[in-house]
């Protein structure tokens, strides 16, 4: 490979935008696709699947065999609530390899003393939002089921399309944050896009468990593509 | 942590611009129960240093004797792993699976 096209990779990368290389496996030659340029490629349907599926692999067209190397962006979680789950859910998201971040404007709660080596922002999720704004590759997860600070986050994680959204709160706290949500705009499918009550149902009651339900439900709707209908349902109307 | 796939694409290319020569294995196809998921790369260089991987660790030895006569010679190779049979096994991957590894020099 030309060191400038893996230059031109890892810069797409640091870019957080998609991007593919396709090799010939016969002749060795190799182009560099990014994401927007996708349509024009001859291999554009096989690239487009490969993307969607976030996965590496061999292609064959007209006799000739490619290998379509995809890089999509890091993922990252956005949590909303220094509370007690963002605890152990932090460092477990941490040996997944998800970048995390955390924010909340409570000071009381955002303190660096029950956040050890996490980014953590004791900030308005707006504020945050703005310097940091969502993209699909990210996922967001609400914590404080207060309105004031939670809905800020949600609204801006559906408008992103972030692969996974997550609230914490009752059946009947996520009843009035669907009403809210419908009164700012959003359709019902926007908002079944929100996984609530958060995480896979394992019965999970400690904080610890509530984080593990939490990031393996996240896990899954990043790796399965039938995890999350709604999900589906987007990358199949893009 | 140099972990994801991507971190080591970034080495590779810290790695290359240092003048140091480099190769670059990809896992190209996998075949039963292979260790890595398809993509996995593992980057190495003259003098034989590496990091990443395509197999539990299997197999790197083989990759790394493979890519530094790639990084010689400028020509990429397929090399394929499996337990084709019991003298594969030097080699091979003991959970039974088979691997094709892409190997090519970054120039």
């Amino acid at each position: 490979m030309k060191i400038a096209l893996l230059s031109a990779l890892n810069a797409e990368r640091a870019k957080r935008s998609a991007a593919v290389l396709v090799t010939d496996l016969d002749s060795g030659e190799q182009r560099l696709v990014k994401a927007g340029q996708l349509r024009k490629d001859p291999l554009a349907d096989a690239l487009h699947e490969q993307l969607r599926l976030g996965k590496s692999g061999t292609v064959e067209e007209q006799g000739r065999q490619y290998f379509i190397t995809v890089q999509s962006p890091p993922v990252r979680i956005l949590v909303i609530g220094a509370v007690h789950i963002s605890q152990a859910l932090a460092p477990m998201a941490k040996l997944l390899d998800f970048d995390v971040a955390i924010v909340d404007p409570r000071t009381a709660f955002a303190s660096p003393e029950r956040f050890a080596k996490v980014a953590l922002h004791a900030v308005w999720p707006d504020a945050y939002l703005e310097q940091n704004p969502l993209d699909r590759y990210s996922a967001l997860v609400a914590l404080t089921h207060d309105p004031k600070i939670d809905d800020v986050a949600l609204s801006a994680a559906l408008k992103a399309k972030c692969f996974y959204i997550g609230a914490l709160g009752s059946k009947r706290t996520h009843a009035k944050r669907v009403e809210r949500l419908k009164a700012a705009g959003f359709s019902e499918a926007e908002i079944a896009r929100i996984a609530a009550p958060i995480g896979l149902d394992i019965g999970a009651s400690s904080p610890a468990e509530i984080a593990l339900a939490t990031l393996a439900q996240l896990t899954a709707a990043l790796r399965k593509t039938d995890a999350m209908p709604a999900k589906a349902k987007v990358a199949a109307a893009r | 942590m140099v972990a994801s796939e991507c971190d080591i694409l970034a080495k590779a290319e810290e790695w290359a611009k240092e003048n140091r020569g480099v190769a670059l294995a990809t896992v190209i196809e996998t075949w039963g129960s292979a260790p890595r998921p398809v993509g996995s790369h593992l980057i190495i260089d003259e003098n034989g240093s590496f990091l990443g991987s395509v197999s539990g660790g299997c197999v790197e030895g083989e990759v790394v004797t493979e890519a530094m006569d790639v990084i010689e010679t400028g020509k990429s190779k397929m090399l394929e792993f499996g337990v084709a049979d019991e003298s594969a096994w030097r080699v091979g991957l003991s959970c039974g699976g088979r691997i094709k590894v892409y190997v090519e020099k970054l120039d």
